[in-house]
């Protein structure tokens, strides 16, 4: 390892170790605070319509066929089809085996195929093969990566293996938008998150995302405050402005409201569109489709009218 | 108040909640009304039910329905009766509650035992209704064919007034088969109802296949029979004037609806109310395979 490299990592540390600390209830209190907000009537139908918009439809099971994606694709153009008003997602996210399929389903209709790589979800495979995960799904016409980082290095310390791992795929990527996983239920605090993203938003990541929805807890509230914060004060400093998107856990119309009143409050009005803030989720957007059903019939719709997934 | 030894003890007076999906909130509107005994004296102020809290109790019942629905019909007998054997432990709350709603001592304890006697007469018919109401079909070709009958699904109860046993000759039928229900107590009188939740909540019925709401029913019964995903409307508690509406609006997903039909309470049931909650599914199944 040369000098230079070492200086580097020394460098990339002192950064993150100089960030100040997060303040667990402050930054529990404030989301808790946030999530009272009342949105109603006609601000909640420009909300519903605005998170079905940021959704980033998912399907990340073993048990996936090809049959289901194209089925789910036809959801993402089409969320409602008795309703043409409602707007179409952002994007389908599938395992990188299933990328194609996707691609050729969703073609025409603007909707970009997001792929998990990189060993999703674990992330624990050489780097060669992450690269080849990510080069496969790339070359099958995917628009987003989304990756996991090495957690066992970044808890052990290591950040500049985890550094160059973001930088080594984000090269792979080329033109696809690169969404990096934290984990953060894996991570254990708050300042770590806020790390973390640092980490992410300096190696290139286009996006950061929280969690691989396999781990409990997912997405949270604080921790997507903390997200918000770390892009915001990114943009600050750097000028470059990074998306966010939560993932896992968000189920109702009311979580999804929540993040966006987040999202308003802490980053601001410029993350609030499709382009830089995603729900990753996909029993969420059912939950929207009925409430956005109830406000233009005045009356309480069920599951069974909607798909099921 | 002064008790026997002469020393003040605080009055522990209880709180009125609702009963949804096994727990007991408060009304989300954080409304209540008073509750007054037949001399028009305060009683309790019982907790005045949204729209939003029918909303939620809905969604308990629904979510609640495949694991009732999925029980033997055995197990389904067996819980009732342990629901009866709660409310005989109860006798005597009952009873007091009857008597502030004007019944005399005597009154009071004979509509207690007959509620107690009408659950344990439903709780009998849990694995009988399937072979009264269903049948083995002769048919025409090398088939067996059975009909039997299916729970509804999510039943919504607008509950008459008479207290006790008029509210256990609604909810029991609807239950007993599979069913989940969301019961809209009696308007003038909901305190028994409550108490019955509490017997619900401590006898192995599942959380979420009664749910108990208070308050008025010319504001919660519109948005029941409105809702897509109820199943079924009883509407014996209603007024008469708004059952057409009721209805109506319970066509707008095809619901099954019972309407009033004013017979006594006291009156041998039957098993009317008991299928008007099934549906028949039937099976052909070859012969020989």
């Amino acid at each position: 390892m040369s000098t230079e490299t070492l200086s580097g990592a020394a460098e990339l540390r002192a950064q993150l170790h100089g960030l100040p600390g997060v303040d667990r209830v402050g930054a529990e209190e404030r989301a808790a605070r946030l999530a009272t907000r009342s949105i109603k009537t006609t601000a909640k139908a420009a909300a519903i319509d605005l998170a079905i918009s940021m959704v980033d439809l998912t399907t990340l099971e073993g048990a996936d066929t090809a049959g289901k994606v194209r089925a789910l694709c036809a959801k993402a153009a089409h969320p409602d089809p008795a309703d043409a008003s409602v707007p179409r997602v952002a994007a389908v996210c599938v395992y990188s085996d299933l990328v194609g399929v996707a691609v050729r389903a969703l073609e025409g209709t603007g909707i970009g195929v997001a792929s998990v790589a990189t060993s999703f979800p674990s992330g624990r495979a050489p780097l060669e093969a992450k690269l080849a995960d990510t080069r496969a799904a790339v070359a099958a016409g995917a628009a987003e990566i989304d990756m996991v980082i090495d957690r066992g290095a970044f808890l052990s310390g290591d950040y500049t293996k985890v550094f160059e791992e973001i930088v080594a795929v984000k090269e792979t990527c080329g033109d696809a938008h690169l969404k990096v996983i934290l984990e953060t239920g894996e991570l254990a605090t708050l300042d770590n998150v806020r790390r973390a993203s640092w980490l992410a938003m300096r190696a290139g990541a286009d996006f950061i995302k929280t969690s691989t929805g396999k781990v409990s807890p997912a997405a949270t509230l604080p921790v997507t405050l903390v997200m918000l914060e770390a892009v915001r004060d990114f943009r600050a400093a750097t000028g470059r402005q990074v998306g966010v998107k939560p993932a896992g856990g968000i189920r109702t119309t009311k979580d999804a409201i929540k993040y966006l009143v987040l999202v308003n409050e802490t980053a601001g009005p410029d993350w609030l569109t499709p382009e830089w803030f995603r729900l990753g989720a996909s029993s969420v957007l059912n939950d929207l489709l009925m409430q956005r059903r109830k406000l233009a019939t005045g009356v309480y719709s069920g599951p069974d009218y909607f798909t099921l997934d | 108040m002064p008790d026997k030894t002469g020393s003040e003890r605080l009055a522990v007076r209880k709180t009125y909640k609702l009963f949804i999906g096994g727990a007991f909130p408060r009304s989300e509107s954080g409304r209540s009304y008073v509750v007054t005994d037949a001399k028009d004296r305060f009683v309790a102020n019982a907790s005045r039910a949204s729209r939003k809290d029918a909303r939620d109790a809905v969604s308990a019942a629904r979510k609640a329905f495949p694991g009732w629905s999925g029980r033997t019909a055995y197990n389904r007998g067996q819980i009732l009766y342990r629901v009866a054997e709660m409310l005989e432990g109860r006798r005597d709350q009952f009873v007091a509650e009857l008597r502030q709603t004007g019944l005399s001592k005597s009154q009071a304890a004979a509509e207690a035992d007959a509620a107690v006697d009408r659950w344990v007469w439903y709780a009998g018919w849990a694995d009988k209704i399937t072979a009264v109401a269903g049948s083995a079909n002769p048919v025409s070709g090398p088939f067996f064919n059975f009909s039997t009958p299916e729970p509804t699904g999510v039943v919504a109860v607008v509950a008459p007034d008479s207290p006790l046993l008029g509210l256990v000759s609604v909810v029991a039928p609807v239950i007993v088969s599979g069913n989940t229900a969301v019961v809209v107590a009696s308007e003038p009188a909901p305190l028994p109802a409550i108490t019955l939740a509490e017997v619900l909540a401590t006898s192995d019925l599942p959380g979420g296949v009664v749910n108990v709401l208070t308050g008025h029913r010319a504001e919660l019964a519109p948005w029941l029979a409105d809702h897509m995903d109820v199943n079924a409307v009883d509407l014996t508690g209603a007024a008469p004037g708004d059952v057409p509406d009721l209805e109506e609006r319970a066509a707008g997903n095809l619901k099954r609806v019972l309407r009033p039909d004013g017979a006594a309470w006291t009156a041998e049931p039957g098993t009317a109310r008991l299928t008007a909650f099934l549906e028949t599914k039937t099976v052909w199944h070859p012969v020989g395979v």
